[in-house]
């Protein structure tokens, strides 16, 4: 029997469609089905400067919008080769890793209601919305910051900022440890996740799974450690690692690592601080980057820049390059191809959702209907990522 | 002594001696990049997966790219991942403009399944020896191929009342049911 | 109207009527008038009906839990406890929309994923109401591309738009809002809107 589920189902977290081949209720075959949410965002960054860019890529994983600017802006800066001043690196860390605790908080919510605990929702969209009015904070909107520029940021944090984060960041591991107790020991919670949706090391490897669900499986491969951006070697943090690549695991596994972000952030604070809490927030190559606001009124060369750039964009050189972020769901990286003109002649998105997607069928091979709910939650998809 | 692009680059040549090699070099080509021959890509990516020191066991992704007027027109670009090296490297193969193809590499890594559909999907170039060559993103019965340079953006115009002369007026029977306007006097 | 307030409320000792006398006690037939004139309301029994029918369903209205694109996490924060929906009467989303009569549209909606929207329209009962939440269902938003719908009033008929990118959880509240009073001016004593006849004359 054949049974279709989707696109419109609650727990497909958006409009994924999975075609289900059974033998009474044991999975025989499973293809998941997307391009439901196909945007056109490559074809489109095609006719759109580098800096209109920007907010597509909010609209790509929209749980995780700074995350998105930071890698598109990586790949950016490595073709122009800039490279941001480090206070400005410690504030991308800094939204970066309370990026990546609202995600999981995201996350944990919407795959407890899945899997049937209700209660865990309210908990962790607490948290989320707090994150949310930092953004609103610094960036003026709650979840399309489009924050981070090429070369800097779009403006300096604001007054009282780093003590709102601090405060958040203070709090955090209380209300982890509530998670935790809602879930870590909750026998309905270990019945429904552990030995279900198991994958392999050697699986995982080979079709490129990425992020949490690769760790989750055993394999010590975190890109903030192995290919380190935006300063992540000089931060102290551990890369936790699950041991039976479990949907239990990979739960363990994004637990663990909102206590690291926590920490992350705390360092990042401290580190904006020793470099002071305002300050240049842009590299200076006018070439590229707009210059300060006080230049371009007292003098007539920033001027000339600030209007070049505005009004047409900046001038890469030729070339072309792949530059990748640990995302809270895995490798999310840029490639861009430059022929000197202000857009981008071809931007690939490498979005770790389509390629932890593509796992499924290996997960819930041989396994019960009900355990495709807690797969798909487990690895964690956004589909405006997975269909871009 | 951790292995470099260049120990790479020199081991496929020793392996390989009568294939051409190309490196791609450019002012801002940030990674290094080679350009292989088409015909054995599968076997260059089976050495390049196999080979012990080498163990490029990942591909985390590939993809197409079309630049218009060049001569050969199409590009699929493969980025391979050593995790015991923590070491990437770019492959390229080039391929014309008629009947683009291209070997598959699912036999190599099973993930490059849905990258080759996607581009398939994008740029219609078809990938020989792929188990299941269909449309991913866009529906099955779409005609063309979007990402194409020459396959326009699709752009829809924004309606103004200054472009668009001949606009649909409310119709006169909607009158009917809009509630009725009173009209105050003064006193 | 003349104003049958006392002109003078403060008033000394001297200026209070004495009571009068002989009041005749009312009959049995004349209380009962009167009680009836207090507490009872003529009207017709169409509009009666209509007027709970519309309370009913303007308070108790049950989304189509369908998510598309971003604007859909905006959609689950005003169901969490920040926002919560429920002061509202709108918190019951349906998985199914044979069960829901509100759907909001909280994203881009595909080629691809347009058929769909209208099945899904399709398959709900009636009275059923569109929300088209965000830019890219009004009007396409950022993506003006060759795979993005130019808003989802092309395929389903909306009833409030509620702009931004994505809209704050306010907004889409405020929206809900606005769907609550156009229910409430709604006469359904009049029965659904004769779609054909108003084809004939060009509307629908
Ligand atoms: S309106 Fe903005 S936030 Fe909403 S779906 Fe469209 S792009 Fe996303």
């Amino acid at each position: 029997m054949t049974i279709n589920m989707g696109p419109q189902h609650p727990s497909t977290h958006g409009v994924l469609r999975v075609a289900l081949e059974l033998d009474g209720e044991t999975i025989v075959a499973c293809k998941p089905i997307i391009g439901y949410l196909h945007t056109g965002m490559e074809k489109q960054a095609e006719y759109k400067t580098y800096t209109q860019s920007i907010p597509q890529t909010d609209r790509m994983d929209y749980i995780s919008p700074m995350s998105n600017n930071l890698a598109f802006c990586l790949a950016a800066e490595k073709i122009l080769g800039v490279e941001p001043p480090a206070r400005v690196q410690a504030i991308r860390v800094l939204l970066a890793e309370l990026t990546r605790i609202s995600s999981h908080a995201v996350w944990m919510g919407t795959h407890a209601i899945d899997i049937g605990a209700l209660t865990v929702f309210w908990y962790t969209f607490r948290e989320r919305e707090k994150v949310l009015s930092i953004y609103d904070h610094v960036a003026g909107a709650r979840m399309t910051s489009s924050y981070f520029r090429v070369g800097g940021l779009s403006r300096d944090i604001p007054e009282g900022f780093l003590d709102r984060c601090e405060k958040f960041v203070d709090e955090m591991p209380a209300h982890i440890d509530e998670y935790e107790s809602l879930l870590t020991k909750n026998p309905i919670w270990i019945a429904r996740t552990q030995g279900v949706a198991l994958l392999s090391a050697k699986d995982a490897v080979a079709w490129g799974v990425t992020g949490p669900s690769l760790r989750g499986s055993g394999v010590n491969y975190d890109i903030r450690k192995a290919e380190p951006y935006s300063g992540y070697d000089t931060y102290q943090f551990d890369v936790p690692v699950g041991r039976d690549g479990d949907a239990y695991s990979r739960y363990v596994v994004r637990c663990a690592e909102m206590r690291e972000s926590v920490k992350i952030a705390k360092q990042a604070i401290q580190r904006i601080r020793e470099l002071g809490e305002f300050g240049p927030y842009r590299v200076r190559d006018f070439k590229y980057v707009l210059p300060p606001k006080e230049e371009v009124k007292t003098s007539m060369e920033a001027l000339i820049h600030h209007f070049k750039i505005v009004a047409h964009g900046f001038f890469p050189p030729v070339g072309e390059a792949y530059s990748a972020v640990e995302a809270p769901k895995g490798e999310l990286g840029f490639y861009m191809v430059s022929d000197g003109s202000p857009r981008p002649w071809r931007m690939k998105v490498r979005s770790p959702s389509f390629i932890n997607l593509q796992a499924l069928p290996l997960m819930v091979q041989g396994r019960m209907i009900a355990d495709v709910i807690a797969a798909i939650g487990s690895i964690d998809i956004v589909l405006g990522e997975v269909d871009r | 002594m951790p292995l470099t692009p260049e120990r790479v680059e020199q081991k496929l040549r020793e392996r390989f001696p009568g294939l051409a090699f190309e490196r791609q070099v450019g002012e801002a080509v940030r990674d290094y990049t080679l350009i292989v021959p088409a015909d054995s890509l599968v076997e260059i990516c089976t050495f390049l997966r196999d080979d012990a020191e080498l163990d490029f066991g990942m591909l985390p992704w590939m993809g197409g790219a079309d630049y218009l007027p060049r001569v050969p027109r199409f590009e699929t670009i493969y980025n391979l991942l050593s995790l015991s090296n923590a070491l990437r490297f770019t492959l390229k193969v080039r391929i014309g403009d008629e009947q683009p193809r291209v070997p598959s590499v699912v036999g190599v890594w099973p993930t490059a399944n849905w990258h080759e559909r996607e581009t398939y999907d994008f740029y219609g170039i078809e990938f020989t020896g792929h188990p299941d060559l269909t449309r991913i993103l866009l529906p099955d019965e779409w005609q063309g191929w979007p990402l194409r340079k020459d396959s326009p953006l699709g752009y829809e115009e924004v309606a103004f009342t200054h472009n668009t002369p001949n606009r649909i007026l409310p119709s006169p029977a909607l009158k009917k049911l809009a509630p009725k306007k009173v009209k105050y006097r003064a006193q | 109207m003349a104003d049958t307030r006392d002109p003078k409320p403060f008033r000394t000792l001297a200026s209070i009527p004495a009571p009068r006398e002989l009041v005749m006690p009312k009959s049995e037939e004349e209380n009962l008038y009167e009680e009836v004139e207090r507490g009872v309301l003529f009207t017709k029994v169409e509009s009666m009906v209509g007027w709970a029918m519309n309370q009913a369903r303007a308070n108790a209205i049950w989304p189509l839990g369908f998510g598309l694109a971003c604007c859909a996490i905006e959609m689950m924060a005003i169901a969490g406890p920040r926002f919560d929906v429920s002061r509202f009467g709108a918190e019951v989303f349906r998985g199914s929309p044979r069960q829901a009569d509100l759907m909001i549209v909280a994203g881009r909606v595909s080629i691809k994923m347009a058929p769909v929207v209208r099945q899904l329209y399709e398959q709900m009962p009636d009275p059923k109401w569109v929300i088209a939440m965000g830019a890219c269902s009004s009007c396409g938003g950022v993506f003006n591309n060759y795979a993005i719908l130019q808003g989802v009033d092309k395929i389903v008929p909306v009833d409030v738009y509620v702009p931004g990118c994505p809209p704050r959880p306010e907004a889409l509240l405020h929206g809900i809002m606005k769907l609550q009073e156009k229910i409430l001016l709604s006469r359904p004593e009049l029965g659904p809107i004769p779609r054909r006849r108003l084809k004939k004359k060009g509307v629908a």
